[in-house]
């Protein structure tokens, strides 16, 4: 009997995994064994210092990197070995990105720019612009849809760019410091979309932030540290089924 | 929390019995720990005495308590000098840290470990405090986000304490040898 058929209250398959990362920039290490598993639907903070590796994690996790050593899995898949093209349609389908600063293209609407990840992944136009609207209440844009982003505050610049990272309706959002260019008010403003959106969606978060405030909105935290994952709250006890195995801790939690 | 300048605070609103007063206590400022009668009535009765409020006749009725309160003039003062003070900067959990890592590392214990721990519990009780503060209203929210602010600031001073903690343990070692 397989873990994955005991329910969920066993370790569920992780969506997202990275394996004894290993990644390093010329002589420069940043991952240096870095292991992480990210369950379904669950929001993940990964915290640590400027220059810790958290930043590479998630971009080894994402397929933007490939690392040195070690194994990157998605949905049971291993990541790490395909091509860039098929990373790069993997990036496009399953995953949606935010970051601290510019995603979005100042010239165009508010509208284009949300719908534009669906116009690259060849839905027709109208669908793609009826997706884009859809989304401007859920995010308090209502009056904002034909605003150039060029002319649009920081705030809302940043709801538009969680609106485009979430409207092809990604498995995974992948986001790096989100409000790291944001005031504390406007920061939880986006913080508090971004967790109730996707609790909605059922998408998956891995977060990173050096910000305990933001890392505070997450399920669970996980602190990088010279280039390894450690756990930064005691794991939940081991579940135990009648007839099953016992779950598999998780591999962080060997390290500490 | 200043039990007796609070409500006086209160009364200062509006003149009220002692029932309204431990509610509107409660909803504000009781953040789920709510005031005992017995309190509200021992502190009213004290600044009864001290001339700060008056009690109106007991008017008839149901109920334990059918005596008005208002403040008086020398009440008023105390309030309005109460806001107007600032107070006392005293960052009291930061000196519990502080001696528990400097005293990890006199006794050669690994304040590593101590302060991961403290990590741990800090964060779990910031997420505990987001998620409350998620649903709570705008007042609650404002309390919540005080108490955020300061677990993050001893956060802060836990991170920069780890980076550092090699160069202070050298420093300690070093006040330890020159003294017996």
């Amino acid at each position: 009997m397989s873990l994955s058929t005991l329910g969920r209250d066993l370790s569920p398959t992780p969506v997202v995994e990275g394996r004894s990362l290993v990644k390093s920039f010329g002589r420069t290490p940043a991952l240096n064994g870095a292991s992480v598993r990210v369950s379904p639907a669950e929001v993940l903070a990964v915290m640590g210092p400027s220059g810790s590796g958290k930043s590479t994690l998630l971009h080894c996790l994402a397929g933007i990197f490939v690392p040195d050593a070690g194994e990157v899995y998605f949905d049971g898949q291993r990541t790490d070995r395909l091509g860039e093209t098929a990373r790069s349609q993997l990036r496009r389908t399953d995953f949606g990105f935010l970051f601290q600063f510019g995603q979005l293209v100042p010239e165009l609407t508010v509208e284009d720019n949300i719908a534009l990840p669906l116009l690259l992944g060849g839905r027709p136009r109208r669908d793609a612009y009826a997706a884009a609207r859809s989304w401007l209440p859920r995010l308090g844009l209502d009056d904002l849809g034909s605003r150039r982003t060029g002319e649009v505050s920081g705030g809302e610049g940043q709801r538009v760019a969680l609106a485009r990272a979430l409207v092809h309706q990604p498995k995974v959002l992948f986001a790096d410091e989100p409000t790291g260019s944001l005031d504390s008010l406007t920061g939880e403003i986006v913080m508090e979309l971004l967790v109730s959106l996707t609790r909605e969606e059922g998408t998956t978060v891995v977060l990173v932030t050096h910000e305990a405030r933001v890392a505070a909105y997450s399920d669970r935290m996980v602190l990088v540290r010279d280039g390894q994952v450690t756990l930064a709250e005691p794991p939940p006890a081991p579940a135990v089924a009648a007839d099953g195995p016992v779950a598999q801790p998780h591999p962080q939690s060997l390290t500490r | 929390m200043s039990v007796p300048v609070t409500l006086l605070g209160l009364l200062k609103r509006e003149s009220s019995y002692g029932y309204d007063l431990k509610r509107d206590y409660d909803t504000y400022f009781g953040w789920g720990r709510a005031l005992p009668f017995g309190q509200v009535y021992a502190t009213l009765s004290r600044l009864a005495r001290d001339g700060k409020v008056s009690a109106g006749q007991v008017e008839p009725g149901a109920g334990p308590d059918r005596k008005r309160y208002a403040i008086t003039e020398l009440g008023a003062r105390e309030v309005e000098e109460w806001l107007r003070t600032p107070i006392e900067p005293e960052p009291h959990l930061q000196t519990l840290l502080f001696s528990k890592v400097v005293l990890s590392l006199i006794l050669g214990r690994s304040a590593r470990t101590y302060l991961d721990t403290q990590r741990a519990a800090h964060l779990e009780r910031m997420r505990q405090l987001t998620e409350l503060r998620r649903s709570a209203d705008s007042v609650d929210a404002l309390l919540a986000d005080h108490a955020l602010f300061h677990l993050e600031a001893d956060l802060r001073w836990i991170d920069l304490t780890e980076a550092r903690l090699a160069a202070i343990a050298k420093t300690i070692n070093r006040h330890e040898e020159v003294q017996p």
